[in-house]
């Protein structure tokens, strides 16, 4: 896992690497200018040698400006190479994203990829950078001190060797301990703002059922639990302070009762010894930092496995080698066909589908809720492949087709309709990008969109909002018809794409449709039988089956659920 | 349509007031805070006495190196002193650490409460004002940093003032002369934090809204992956995001440069102190210069390094307790939003309804519903049976205040009638029935209910009085059968059962792997449109509301499930007043009267035959359907 992602530090290896060699210099410094000051101590002002501690003096400050060059250094390159690494991993697990078919998307739910690629990232750089920095720094501020330390006085470091493994297991021992209970503790904030979010999207729900007490109950005890497994993972961790600063006393206490002794006898100067006590700080600071380092890994391991698994997903819908790229009609056939959406043959959505489909033909679908009629068509552009069996769209199985080519001739208009931040006339290039405005109005006109767009003062270039929120839910739906039309495709489906659009309305589209897309295979899903009487041919739907299959006058001898359906929306005319 | 104002929060200023208010939130804690206090300065003073004690421990092997004769018991005084500070501090540091987390868990739970609370009770129009992605990053971004800055950065400061007091306070008194080096290095220290947070602070701005840019566009481009799928958009949405990333990444790299490289300059800041004050202090020494020994320039060294840390430690901490402000500002500007304002008295009440017409107030569940009219002239109080007789007077209504949306509708529904809305998409349908339950509010008197005005009538109760099924299907995550029993908390397994049964929503929830236990996650994700709206209906059916309204409620049904649902609704709906938005012939059909809607006015009504014999309006809309007999 970790070589994967940390391959995507790519082009920023040279600083990464760079960064902790910056900081080797730095901590050179930091372990020698202690020495210098025991120096400047022992030999210079205990022996009243001014010029000695001037020029040891003016070495220390020397060697602080390099120290600060390396520190500084180390600073950028680290902050480059970090930010760095996000980028790349936020590009890669976006361009990843783009890449999944429907059912990868499913798997994962579009929520947390969209967690993934925002806080999981950040958590992963905020970690790295902290990493690159006293990752480092830490274990040769460690071993450089204890050297210096050693070199200094050999007999005296032995209070090093004693405190130092007892403060690593007591670290190592807390650190085990606390990863459960983070990952806890971030699975109850993740449902906290799962209910947060809901609140936010259902509001005119919550106050319609008159139901604000009920939700904030239920919050209040949410951010309870999150409190009580933050205290609980907390508690651990709060530890190793107060014992470091235990440790880092009594070796303080140790080295002055020894190292007193030792100066008294005569076999120790006091400047060292000054010296020796900076060294156990910066010895246990920098187990404290190796430790701080450890708390951010555990916190940041979580969010290093869901990236990790995006990345590795294996995209399930890809075009082949040697992919055909022309499309060559507008024809579809299945062939036996069955498909579940979770792979499995006992929880079929479709099964035993046969249906042969000529170019230029419109296709009528006509079906109980439930009835799998969205999970029919989504098969021909293939945003999933069959479980069984076979669609072939222009006399070839669609698997053989470069997925761009096959989706660029088969246009869809979901039933969830979707426009994006921008004008009008950016949406409708989402269907074709060198459209000509000619070529847009033509397309409007057939959606019957052209004149509401027209009526806004900005027309074509009005802007549209976060998720086209200033226009209407009929507006929408006609815009993504405009979208799909200007594909200019061979097979158009429409995915009970005028349940918002006033049956007058309706017609004028399926009118424009029959002059201007005589050529081009049309698939209609419609609830009102208004939308598929003129249809070529319609298909009965029930149950994940083809019920029946006919002309309008054709299905109303002989299919009853058809009858059933007219009959209900009937009903009224004949009152 | 309401609109949507998608201005940026502004980045505010008073930073004093927003700290008291986050300390208003330890109510109940002061006297532990208080020993936080008296911990984190105990630390802080062990630490500093610790290197006070130096002094004399030097010159007490100083002198014995002197005169040859060591002082034993005092250097071994020295030394258990030392000891027992030590220990003391050690202890406190674990006090206070343990409190703080107790008393920072708990602020922050409160404050997450009462931001939450807040936002339950405010109005429509404030959700309409600002983007989900705002209103979550309050939950998220902005109380993790303050979790951040009550954990760590409160003590932090506390600690780093008490040392930087305490140890200039002993500089002083070791040698006021070196210590106007000090006071020198104070200013060149301010400077460079100055400058250097100046600029880091612009940085984190600007990497704050480059973020913002960024994961919007992660967000929506996430959410409409299908649509990019269905229209190639891959390669263009990759493109486009490369090019926010790319500005993410300088933006994100300029800050965090600024910020790492102050630490280094800290650090070595003080070591040049430390190089000019030994040599200062050495000169004194040797020429004895103020009574200078070499056990107070070496205890003296030892403050300087221990007076420039905490400096640093305090400057570290100072963008993350600004951005934490900054948020808790933010927090705190919801938390102040003006509650959804309700002035109404009138209640609903359960009503006794005895033979001769007279009503009366009780405590069971008759079935029947009362409105309780105070009146506060007299102090009589009245009872109005519920019936559902909504009256519509002249209203003019627009979400913004150029904009009208409803020009001068008049309307009277009966109770026990069915009204159907019908026109084009933005002639103002579902706005009429935002008004009825008050999501927003119209001028005084011009909409009355049984006869009562509508603002006279309390929000909670005049909405307890209706069920509405909305355009959007909005389902929480729960179970089946929680999501339908939220029409009525306290409802029977049989209620929700029969409920089901009347939207027709029974048979395919029996289907589910779980039946009516089946969880239901992301708003329903699992089920079809069509599932997704039976499953209103059945919330909607299970309150047993005197009024109903229904906007688009079965567009993604077909129509012979809504003909079975409406057969079961029809015997719920006998005597009680029904609102119906709807573009299908068959939905509207059997209405006792059909408003046909445009730019806001009625331009038709009737009943259906009444308006296809008129040929107007509503004939042209129903063309299509008509030809078929």
């Amino acid at each position: 896992m970790f070589k994967t992602i940390f391959s995507y530090v790519g082009q920023y290896k040279k600083q990464a690497i760079l960064s902790p060699v910056s900081i080797i210099g730095e901590v050179a410094m930091e372990v020698l200018i202690p020495a210098v000051m025991a120096l400047i101590i022992d030999n210079g002002i205990k022996k009243g040698n001014i010029s000695y501690v001037a020029g040891m003096g003016l070495l220390m400050v020397g060697m602080s400006i390099v120290s600060l060059c390396f520190g500084a250094l180390a600073g950028r390159l680290s902050a480059v190479a970090a930010m760095g690494f996000a980028k790349n991993l936020r590009s890669a697990l976006f361009h990843k994203v783009q890449d999944f078919s429907f059912a990868n998307v499913d798997k994962f739910s579009t929520a947390s990829l969209t967690t993934r690629l925002t806080t999981d990232v950040t958590n992963i750089q905020n970690a790295f950078m902290m990493f690159i920095r006293t990752a480092f720094r830490a274990p040769i501020m460690l071993i450089c001190a204890l050297i210096a330390a050693l070199k200094m006085n050999s007999r005296l470091s032995v209070v090093f060797l004693c405190a130092v493994p007892v403060l690593a297991l007591f670290m190592a021992m807390i650190m085990t301990k606390a990863h459960p209970r983070f990952q806890a503790m971030l699975a109850h904030y993740d449902s906290m703002n799962a209910s947060v979010q809901e609140n936010l999207v259902g509001i005119r729900t919550v106050k319609a059922f008159v139901r604000e007490e009920h939700e904030k109950k239920k919050f209040l005890d949410n951010t309870d639990k999150v409190r009580r497994a933050q205290v609980n993972a907390e508690k651990l961790v709060i530890m190793t302070m107060p014992f470091m600063q235990m440790i880092m006393y009594t070796s303080i206490i140790a080295i002055l009762w020894f190292g007193g002794r030792m100066a008294v006898g005569g076999d120790m100067e006091t400047g060292e010894l000054s010296s020796f006590i900076s060294y156990v700080g910066q010895i246990l600071m920098s187990l404290m930092m190796l430790s701080f380092m450890f708390i951010m890994f555990v916190i940041s391991r979580a969010s290093l496995q869901r990236i990790y698994e995006v990345l590795i997903e294996e995209v399930d819908i890809v075009s082949p080698e040697s992919a055909e790229t022309e499309v060559k009609d507008g024809s579809v056939v299945f062939r036996n066909v069955s498909f579940s959406y979770f792979k499995d043959m006992n929880n079929l959505a479709l099964s035993g589908i046969d249906l042969e489909i000529k170019s230029g033909e419109t296709i009528g679908i006509i079906g109980g809720t439930g009835s799998s009629k969205t999970s029919l068509v989504q098969l021909i552009p293939r945003l999933y492949d069959t479980t069984e069996g076979q669609v072939l769209v222009g006399g070839r199985d669609v698997k053989e087709y470069d997925i761009t080519a096959l989706r660029d001739n088969v246009a869809m208009v979901l039933q969830k309709n979707v426009l994006f931040s921008g004008t009008i006339r950016e949406n409708l290039k989402w269907g074709n990008p060198d459209a000509t405005d000619e070529e847009i109005i033509a397309a409007c006109k057939s959606a019957c969109a052209h004149d509401f767009i027209e009526g806004f003062p900005e027309g074509y270039d009005t802007d549209l909002g976060q998720g086209g929120v200033n226009v209407s839910g009929g507006q929408k739906q006609r815009l993504c018809i405009a979208r799909a039309l200007l594909k200019k495709p061979k097979i158009i489906i429409l995915d009970d794409s005028t349940s918002a659009v006033d049956t007058a309305t309706d017609a004028s589209i399926r009118k424009a449709f029959r002059e201007n897309l005589a050529d081009t295979t049309t698939f209609i899903i419609a609830q009102r039988i208004s939308s598929v009487q003129d249809a070529d041919r319609i298909i009965v739907m029930d149950n994940g089956r083809i019920s029946d299959v006919g002309t309008h006058e054709e299905l109303l001898r002989s299919s009853e659920i058809y009858r059933e359906v007219y009959d209900s929306q009937q009903k009224g005319a004949d009152e | 349509m309401p609109p949507r104002n998608t201005k940026p929060m502004q980045k505010p200023g008073n930073a004093g007031a927003t700290i008291k208010r986050i300390f208003s939130y330890m109510y109940g804690f002061k006297a532990l805070f208080v020993f936080v206090v008296i911990g984190v300065i105990i630390s802080a003073f062990a630490g500093i006495a610790g290197n006070y004690l130096l002094k004399p421990l030097i010159d007490n092997i100083e002198e014995s190196l002197k005169t040859g004769h060591w002082d034993k018991s005092k250097f071994i005084g020295i030394l258990a002193a030392m000891a027992c500070i030590y220990a003391l501090g050690a202890l406190s540091s674990f006090m206070y650490q343990r409190l703080m987390m107790k008393i920072s868990t708990t602020t922050l739970m409160r404050i997450r409460n009462d931001l939450f609370t807040k936002m339950e009770s405010l109005p429509i129009r404030f959700f309409d004002k600002h983007t989900h992605g705002e209103l979550m990053s309050l939950y998220t971004n902005d109380t993790d940093t303050l979790r951040e800055m009550l954990g760590n950065s409160v003590a932090q400061f506390i600690s780093s003032a008490v040392t930087i007091v305490g140890v200039f306070t002993a500089m002083l008194i070791y040698s006021w002369q070196l210590t106007i080096l000090v006071v020198v290095m104070l200013f060149v220290i301010i400077r460079v934090i100055g400058f250097i947070g100046s600029r880091s602070g612009k940085g984190f701005i600007a990497q704050q809204k480059a973020l913002g840019r960024a994961n919007g566009y992660i967000e929506e481009m996430i959410d409409g992956q299908k649509v990019v799928k269905v229209f190639c958009h891959e390669d263009a949405s990759c493109a486009e995001f490369d090019a926010l990333n790319e500005e993410l990444c300088q933006a994100a790299t300029r800050a965090n440069t600024f910020a790492n490289i102050l630490m280094p300059i800290m650090n070595n800041l003080s070591y040049l102190h430390y190089a000019v004050t030994a040599i200062a202090g050495g000169i004194m020494t040797v020429k004895g210069f103020g009574g200078m020994t070499v056990g107070t320039v070496i205890s003296y060294l030892q403050f300087t390094r221990s007076f420039s840390m905490p400096i640093t430690q305090v400057s570290q901490q100072l963008n993350s307790v600004l951005t934490a402000l900054a948020g808790a500002e933010r927090i705190f500007a919801v938390i102040d939003e003006e509650p959804e304002a309700d002035d109404g008295y009138v209640t609903l009440v359960n009503a006794k309804i005895d033979e001769k017409g007279n009503i009366s107030e009780t405590e069971e569940r008759t079935g029947r519903w009362a409105w309780r009219h105070p009146h506060k002239a007299d102090g009589t109080v009245t009872y109005t049976e519920v019936r559902g007789n909504v009256e519509l007077d002249d209203v003019y209504f627009g979400y913004e205040p150029n904009k009208t949306v409803l020009n001068g509708i008049s309307l009277y529904a009966k109770p026990g009638q069915k009204i159907a809305f019908v026109g084009s998409t933005g002639a103002g349908k579902t706005t009429i029935t935002n008004l009825i339950n008050r999501f927003y509010d119209v001028p005084d008197g011009k909409i009355r209910y049984d006869g009562i005005n509508i603002n006279k009538i309390k929000k909670s109760d005049l909405r307890r009085s209706q069920s509405i099924v909305l355009q959007d299907t909005h389902l929480f995550t729960g179970t089946v059968m929680d999501n339908i029993r939220y029409g009525k908390l306290d409802a029977t397994d049989e209620e929700v059962y029969a409920a089901a049964k009347l939207a027709n929503a029974d048979s395919f929830i029996v289907h589910l792997e779980n039946g009516y236990d089946t969880m239901l996650t992301a708003d329903g994700a699992n089920l079809s449109q069509g599932q997704r709206q039976l499953l209103a209906i059945a919330r909607a059916a299970i309150a047993d509301p005197p009024v109903l309204i229904l906007d688009e409620a079965t567009s993604s049904i077909d129509t012979r499930t809504e003909a079975l649902i409406e057969k079961g609704m029809d015997s719920l709906m006998e005597g009680r007043t029904v609102f119906v938005i709807a573009h299908r012939l068959s939905t509207v059909r059997n209405s006792q009267a059909i408003m046909v809607l445009e730019h806001g006015k009625i331009i038709e009504r009737g009943d259906h035959n009444e308006l296809i014999a008129q040929q107007g309006k509503y004939y042209q809309l129903y063309t299509g359907m008509f030809e078929l007999s």
